[in-house]
């Protein structure tokens, strides 16, 4: 009969009315601001440069390869190599970046950045409350603004941040045997033979370590 | 007492009034009553759209607006502030006089269909004999202001919006006459007053309200339907229908004219609901006999309001009809209908009183409305599409 879907869609519409009173999970909002969804671990928006250590400037992973810019396809980040070598976390001798900017009012956060980086140096944050009120340069982030500890990452992406902490102990256990081997076998060679050359393995191992090599994590 | 809380409003007015000089007294009444409407049916408004607002949220499972003060009550003054500050945009080959013209002439005819509604015992702005045909005149006027902004804006969606708005509202007039007249023909007076007048009795506790005969509950059905297409409602909002016409005539609207428009649109479907009221729901009568001592003016507004819940829980409930099926329901189904609900009534009124013209009315009209629909308003059922390629 003519008028009956309608009845059954008005009968539909009080039932929500009413329901959405009684029964507190119909209402599927959030109340913003003082309510929060905690976000899912494979949420990510802009990335970060990520450090050891406790101060951020000499923790910074980063070695200003350029990578990350050459790879960009907005182009919103901008390095300058620095003329000099910093030793970094590990302490050894690196180039490191006089400045890292990125635009993240550029930035599409399309995760690149974060795959072609070979030093884990760049992830991916979760950081969503960025309005400001200056457009141009509140959200041009510098070096300072853009380093976040590595805590921070295993608290935003705790399962990324384990593996990645493991392939990183794993190349710097890599690179500790490597290196001690060539160290015994130069002290052999050293001990037993008079000394053909000693110092030749030495350096074949330094390339192999990426960015940890020697020094423990804190 | 329960008189004076009736007439405070008529006392009131007489009481102010006789400070004036005796020439001054009458046109001051009158303006005093003019200021009055004007004042409560904003506010009305006002209300009205904040109901509808936490009422749609509620319906479909949200909060609606609880921001603004508690419970989100403020939301209308922060609506109005809004309106207010905004830029007032004409567009730059609009016809600017006429733009700026369209939502002043709504909000003016809309108003003045407010003079002949009886909003309580002798509160009436204009004891007119022939009210209904004031109402129903000033009322078709506001096609012309929709069509104005449409047509001044010079934009195709506005133009769009405008069209239909005249088809729809030009197509719906004839119902919206057609099953008022019904309310006319047994009360035999076209004045608001009279046909009060003839609701407000009672036997056994209960009120001789026409809504409660065969005629006048599908009169009423009828009248609603046309009502709420007359006044662009949801689900006839086909002139703004926002998903196609980005807001239809009133496109090119911005800040306080759009507000104006806004008004106007509610204004007008209490001014509707009103004269539904006042035609079927016997006007400022109480539902009940011992309800009698509730001011009468208040019994008015209530039904006002009882309307615009209606309104805004069908809106929540239907969605917006398509242009075919808006002419189809208008000339298929509701005007043959009102024409037999013409035949009813009178039917109704020869047979004299007794229980058979209960039954006989109920069933002529029962069965009209199942054969109608089986046969006029029939889904048309279309094979698979062809196409076929142009040589």
């Amino acid at each position: 009969m003519l008028g009956e879907g309608i009845l059954k869609g008005l009968g539909e519409t009080a039932r929500n009315f009413a329901g959405s009173f009684v029964s507190a999970d119909r209402l599927t909002t959030v109340q913003y601001p003082e309510e929060r969804i905690a976000p899912i671990e494979a949420t990510r928006d802009f990335p970060f440069l990520v450090y050891d250590g406790a101060d951020w400037e000499a923790g910074l992973r980063c070695v200003a390869c350029q990578i990350c810019e050459k790879e960009c396809p907005p182009k919103c980040i901008y390095i300058v190599k620095s003329t000099d070598k910093k030793p970094d976390a590990l302490g050894k001798p690196q180039i490191y970046p006089a400045r890292f900017d990125i635009d993240i009012s550029v930035c599409m956060s399309c995760q690149i950045c974060v795959e072609v980086c070979p030093f884990e140096a760049i992830k991916m944050d979760t950081e969503f409350e960025l309005s400001t009120t200056d457009r141009f340069g509140g959200l041009l982030y510098d070096k300072k603004e853009l380093a976040k500890s590595n805590e921070h990452f295993h608290k935003i992406h705790p399962t990324e941040a384990a593996e990645v902490d493991a392939r990183l102990a794993e190349e710097k256990a890599k690179a500790d045997a490597k290196a001690k081997a060539a160290a015994a076998a130069a002290a052999a060679k050293a001990a037993a033979p008079p000394a053909p050359k000693p110092v030749a393995p030495a350096p074949a191992a330094t390339p192999a370590a990426p960015s940890p090599a020697e020094e423990k994590k804190p | 007492m329960i008189e004076k809380a009736d007439q405070i409003f008529v006392l009131l007015g007489h009481w102010l009034v006789s400070f004036l000089p005796l020439w001054l007294q009458a046109p001051a009444l009158v303006l005093l009553g003019v200021v009055c409407i004007i004042v409560t049916f904003p506010a009305l408004f006002a209300i009205t759209v904040l109901l509808e607002r936490k009422g749609l949220g509620r319906m479909q499972n949200r909060y609606g607006p609880n921001r603004v003060g508690p419970y989100g009550i403020f939301q209308p003054v922060a609506d109005g502030i809004k309106s207010l500050t905004k830029e007032d945009i004409v567009p730059f080959s609009a016809d600017a006089v006429v733009h700026f013209l369209a939502p002043v002439f709504l909000v003016v005819v809309v108003f003045m269909g407010y003079a002949v509604l009886p909003i309580g015992r002798n509160m009436t702005l204009v004891n007119m004999d022939a009210g209904i045909l004031f109402f129903f005149a000033i009322g078709a006027s506001t096609e012309l202001s929709v069509f104005m902004a449409g047509w001044s804006s010079r934009n195709k969606y506005s133009l769009l919006g405008a069209m239909r708005a005249v088809a729809q509202m030009i197509s719906y007039e004839v119902p919206l006459l057609m099953s008022s007249l019904v309310v006319v023909m047994m009360t035999g007076s076209l004045s608001p007053n009279r046909i009060v007048d003839a609701q407000n009795q009672y036997t056994f506790g209960l009120p001789h309200w026409y809504i409660f005969t065969p005629w006048g509950f599908a009169g009423f059905i009828l009248f609603a339907v046309a009502g709420m297409a007359e006044t662009n409602r949801s689900p006839f909002d086909l002139p703004e229908g926002e998903s196609e016409l980005v807001a239809g005539y009133f496109t090119e609207y911005s800040g306080f004219k759009f507000a104006l428009f806004f008004l106007g649109e509610y204004v007008g479907m209490m001014g509707i609901s009103g004269l539904g009221a006042t035609l079927f729901l016997g006007g400022y009568s109480a539902p009940l006999q011992v309800l009698g001592f509730v001011p009468s003016w208040l019994w008015f507004i209530a039904k006002i309001m009882f309307a615009m819940c209606a309104f805004i829980w069908v809106r929540g409930t239907l969605p917006r009809l398509r242009q075919d099926q808006l002419m189809n329901f208008a000339w298929k189904f509701v005007l043959p209908l009102t024409l037999l609900n013409l035949f009813d009534a009178a039917l109704w009124r020869f047979m004299g009183p007794g229980l058979l013209r209960w039954v006989v009315c109920s069933a002529l009209l029962l069965l009209a409305y199942t054969a109608m629909a089986r046969i006029g308003m029939r889904r048309e059922r279309f094979g698979p599409r062809s196409y076929r390629y142009a040589e």
